[in-house]
């Protein structure tokens, strides 16, 4: 039974809320509610019982140091990325029984919820907060840097990103989350045809968290502009620093987009103005044009990142220079033109012409030649190495072959005329998912395997990460060939109820696929719990900070890397410094002398202006106008309390840096 | 007038790092505004879209909009943004008595061109043409709106700014933040010079 959350005059305390918003009486949502709650409650317990509250609260939460808030995204990307494969799950296994036998048991406005959430999440709280990590995670410290350049910000712009995420999952158990898709297309996400509280979670849940994600974007260009170690020019920069550079100057330029789009349907659905309506001047083909406009460079957003990580880590394992690193970074820069004039290849079918459909056809024609150029470059510079058939390297081989199958189906679907026949179709669907999950989930993990033990001291478990790797590769393609041959059949997608049994057979095996799939998944975190156990243990422990023998700056601190990154800013003298260090004998080294070193304060002005924004979101959703506007006010006066603070740094003096150093040192033997 | 600014800051600076610290933010400043450019060329692009030639049966903009009380407007924030350059040259001086008075002038400009633009929408309701009245009100007020909401907070940075002056003076974390706020207010001047072409310009023209 679906929850009404279609409510004609709001009560002015409580707005739309009441008792009957809560879907207690949802077979599959009860249980999910209970084990939250439960779960809950034994983790306050425990961090009480213990007396973690403290250190949460200063080393974490008020934290703004890169490298803890990257592990903190990292950290709930991967708790996202369980719920958003749980989705898939439901949806895989409602399809496979709603196909021949009977009705499967997810009625049409839940399913429609699932399909819309777990697109949601994956793109926006799991692949987004991956990338954002690895931003945090890697740039400062491969460009010699202390933290970003604005870290206040940073800190800032990841609470804004979790007052996302618990905005989506309160969707969950208080009332319902949209069911229109996850571009909320208009005039389906229209107050007149979705007039319940589900389109207003996905508003407030991505404005609030897109505007974390603008906050990061001018963070890391001017950290990465800024911030460079002397030396390191721009064709100095690693190409994971390159991508991250590119892939900000992107969420700068197209989030505005979105932040618009979303406040005019926001206009739209709470005042009634005619953006996007059927009448009064309103066009709904703007919206899609301008969620597009967002969308299209958004995956290169997301994309460009993973080539970067792809590119360290055959680097690193093949043990030799990156091959053609100009062509790599020019490719890259063609990509981020290209990427902006791609966006209407998502609605050949809408009209626009021969003309118009002809141009966008080729424009994304042409972008598969860039995106060509990068895997020859990795393929060559694997070519004569002595590769190391790690786990993160299985992730990588197993990245260009599937990542590349995806490519092609996207190059068939960019033809006009063939996407008027498939497009819609499951084969769409099983081409960006042969992207997302073979480009950037698997570009994810092989960077996974290969930092991990540079930020929490130990690695993981090789046998069980090519183990991981080998289920996903064969479960990916058990679960979507079959799902390109049904959108080849004609099956569209989004489909609650499967009436053609000769789609029945590609249901099954994909279902099948999903078992092994989750296989791969469950072995991932397993892998991580239990090479948690094990990081003492010689075979996991990374004693002195280099465990790959790597080319790039981030391996020269120890592991985890101090708090300050570098005791001295290191000067460049080469693409690869460490390597280049290395084998000219100045790696390592103990510095004539240290100086004292100046450091950002914690504070707790990010989490704060996070919570309010949350309060924020959840009042407007909800009409709860007062509690709206406390949220509002707390929000912008936290921030300016936060600019009259004094005192926001401080110096690490000599003595703690030597201290720190020399124990190091000591320990890699120098 | 750079020259000044940095040997200035470098004089008032303690070591090289507060030196870094005003080029790393005023570059992030400008980098932002950026982004709040690309906000507005979507609000005009929406524009665009909207006024061409659907009004539906709502008020013609031509019948509404009074270019001479425009020009007015547009005059007050102009000069506003000369009267925030005499403000930065005389922060720069370290003259503070003048700075405010020539901020607290800007500040004034500012006001005034807010309350001008705060009466047009209230004629032009008054006559008919609401946000909600048709798609292109609803745009003409989304742009218009957004560049007035910008100016509002740029006032209310105008105060914090009275504030921090109050307590610390003409330090140079204060110079700072007054650079940044003087790059928003003349980015907001160029983006009403569109406004001001674009939407009544062409909307009485054309």
């Amino acid at each position: 039974m679906a929850v009404n959350t279609v409510v004609e005059n709001p009560d002015p305390i409580f707005g739309k809320l009441s008792l009957e918003v809560i879907p207690y009486h949802d077979p599959v949502v009860l249980p999910v509610m209970i084990m939250v709650i439960l779960g809950g409650i034994f983790m306050t317990g425990l961090i009480t019982y213990k007396g973690w509250w403290g250190y949460l609260w200063n080393e974490w939460l008020t934290s703004v140091d890169h490298k803890k808030i990257g592990i903190m995204y990292i950290i709930v990307a991967i708790v996202m990325l369980l719920r958003g494969f749980a989705d898939a799950f439901l949806m895989r296994s409602h399809q496979a029984l709603a196909t021949s036998f009977d009705t499967g048991y997810l009625p049409p406005e839940h399913y429609d919820q699932i399909f819309t959430a777990h697109g949601v999440i994956m793109i926006f709280f799991v692949i987004t907060p991956i990338v954002a990590g690895l931003f945090n995670l890697i740039t400062p410290l491969q460009i010699g840097a202390r933290d970003v350049a604005f870290p206040f910000l940073n800190s800032l712009s990841f609470w804004f990103f979790m007052a996302g995420v618990v905005l989506i999952n309160a969707s969950l158990f208080i009332g319902e989350f949209a069911s229109m898709g996850w571009l909320a297309y208009v005039p389906l996400s229209g107050i007149e045809y979705s007039p319940g509280v589900g389109v207003d979670y996905w508003i407030w849940s991505l404005q609030i968290s897109g505007i974390g994600t603008t906050l990061t974007a001018v963070n890391f260009i001017a950290t990465i502009i800024k911030l460079r170690a002397p030396g390191m020019g721009l064709w100095k920069m690693p190409v994971f620093t390159w991508t991250a550079l590119v892939a900000n100057a992107l969420a700068l330029v197209i989030f505005p987009i979105l932040t618009v789009t979303i406040f005019l349907l926001t206009f739209d659905r709470y005042f009634g103005t005619h953006f996007f309506t059927n009448e009064l001047g309103g066009n709904q083909m703007m919206y899609v044009n301008l969620i597009w406009a967002w969308g299209h460079p958004e995956v290169y957003f997301l994309i460009l990142p993973i080539f970067g990580v792809i590119s360290e880590v055959v680097a690193t394992f093949s043990k030799k220079r990156i091959f053609g690193y100009k062509t790599l970074i020019w490719a890259i820069l063609a990509i981020a033109v290209l990427s902006f004039l791609v966006w209407l290849h998502h609605f050949f079918t809408m009209g626009s012409g021969a003309a118009v459909n002809s141009f966008f056809g080729v424009m994304t024609m042409v972008i598969a030649i860039p995106t060509g150029v990068k895997l020859f470059n990795w393929i060559f510079t694997m070519y004569k190495g002595r590769v190391e058939m790690n786990a993160a390297m299985w992730w990588v081989i197993a990245m260009l072959v599937t990542f590349t199958v995806g490519g092609m189906t996207g190059v068939m679907l960019s033809i006009p005329s063939n996407d008027f026949v498939l497009h819609n179709s499951m084969f769409l669907v099983a081409h960006f998912h042969n992207v997302l999950i073979g480009g950037a989930f698997y570009g994810f993990m092989a960077g996974l395997f290969y930092w991990f033990p540079k930020f929490t001291g130990f690695k993981l478990n090789e046998a069980m990460g090519k183990m991981s790797c080998a289920l996903w590769f064969v479960g990916f393609f058990l679960a979507w060939v079959p799902m390109y041959l049904a959108g080849f059949d004609g099956m569209t997608r989004r489909l609650n109820y499967v009436d053609n049994p000769e789609w029945a057979i590609y249901l099954y095996i994909a279902f099948a696929g999903v078992l092994v799939i989750a296989a791969g998944l469950g072995l991932i975190v397993l892998n991580i719990a239990w090479s948690m156990l094990k990081r003492n243990d010689p075979a996991y422990k990374d004693v002195d900070g280099d465990p790959w023998d790597a080319p790039t700056l981030e391996w020269m601190t120890d592991s985890p890397p101090q708090f300050y990154n570098f005791a001295v800013t290191p000067h460049i003298h080469d693409l690869e410094e460490l390597r280049y260090r290395k084998k000219n004998g100045m790696a390592f080294k103990k510095p004539a002398k240290y100086s004292r070193i100046h450091m950002p304060k914690n504070t707790w002005a990010g989490v704060v202006i996070g919570v309010f924004s949350m309060a924020f979101g959840f009042a407007m959703v909800w009409h709860l106008w007062w509690l709206a506007i406390i949220g509002f006010v707390g929000m912008v006066g936290s921030f300016v309390m936060y600019n009259f603070e004094r005192n926001k740094d401080y110096y690490v003096e000599i003595d703690e840096v030597e201290a720190v150093e020399s124990e190091w040192l000591a320990r890699k033997k120098v | 007038m750079s020259n000044t600014t940095h040997s200035e800051l470098h004089h008032a600076a303690h070591d090289d790092h507060h030196h870094d610290e005003s080029e790393k933010v005023i570059f992030g400043f400008w980098i932002y505004i950026m982004s709040d450019c690309l906000l507005f060329a979507t609000l005009f692009a929406v524009y665009a879209v909207l006024s061409n030639g659907f009004y539906a049966g709502g008020v013609d903009p031509k019948s509404l909009i009074d270019l001479n009380f425009v020009l007015g407007e547009t005059a007050l924030l102009l000069f506003s943004s000369f009267t925030f350059g005499m403000a930065m040259l005389y922060a720069y001086q370290k003259n503070e008595f003048a700075m405010k008075a020539w901020l607290i002038v800007t500040f004034l400009l500012g006001a005034g061109f807010l309350v001008m633009e705060l009466y047009e929408f209230y004629h032009f309701s008054h006559e008919g043409a609401t946000p909600f009245s048709n798609g292109y009100w609803s745009a003409f007020y989304a742009l218009v709106g957004t560049h007035g909401m910008h100016v509002f907070w740029g006032m209310i940075w105008m105060i914090a700014m009275f504030v921090h002056f109050a307590r610390d003076g003409i330090t140079e974390s204060n110079l700072i933040r007054l650079s940044c706020l003087s790059l928003f207010w003349h980015f907001l001047d160029i983006i009403w010079i569109c406004v001001f072409s674009f939407v009544y310009l062409f909307g009485v023209y054309s």
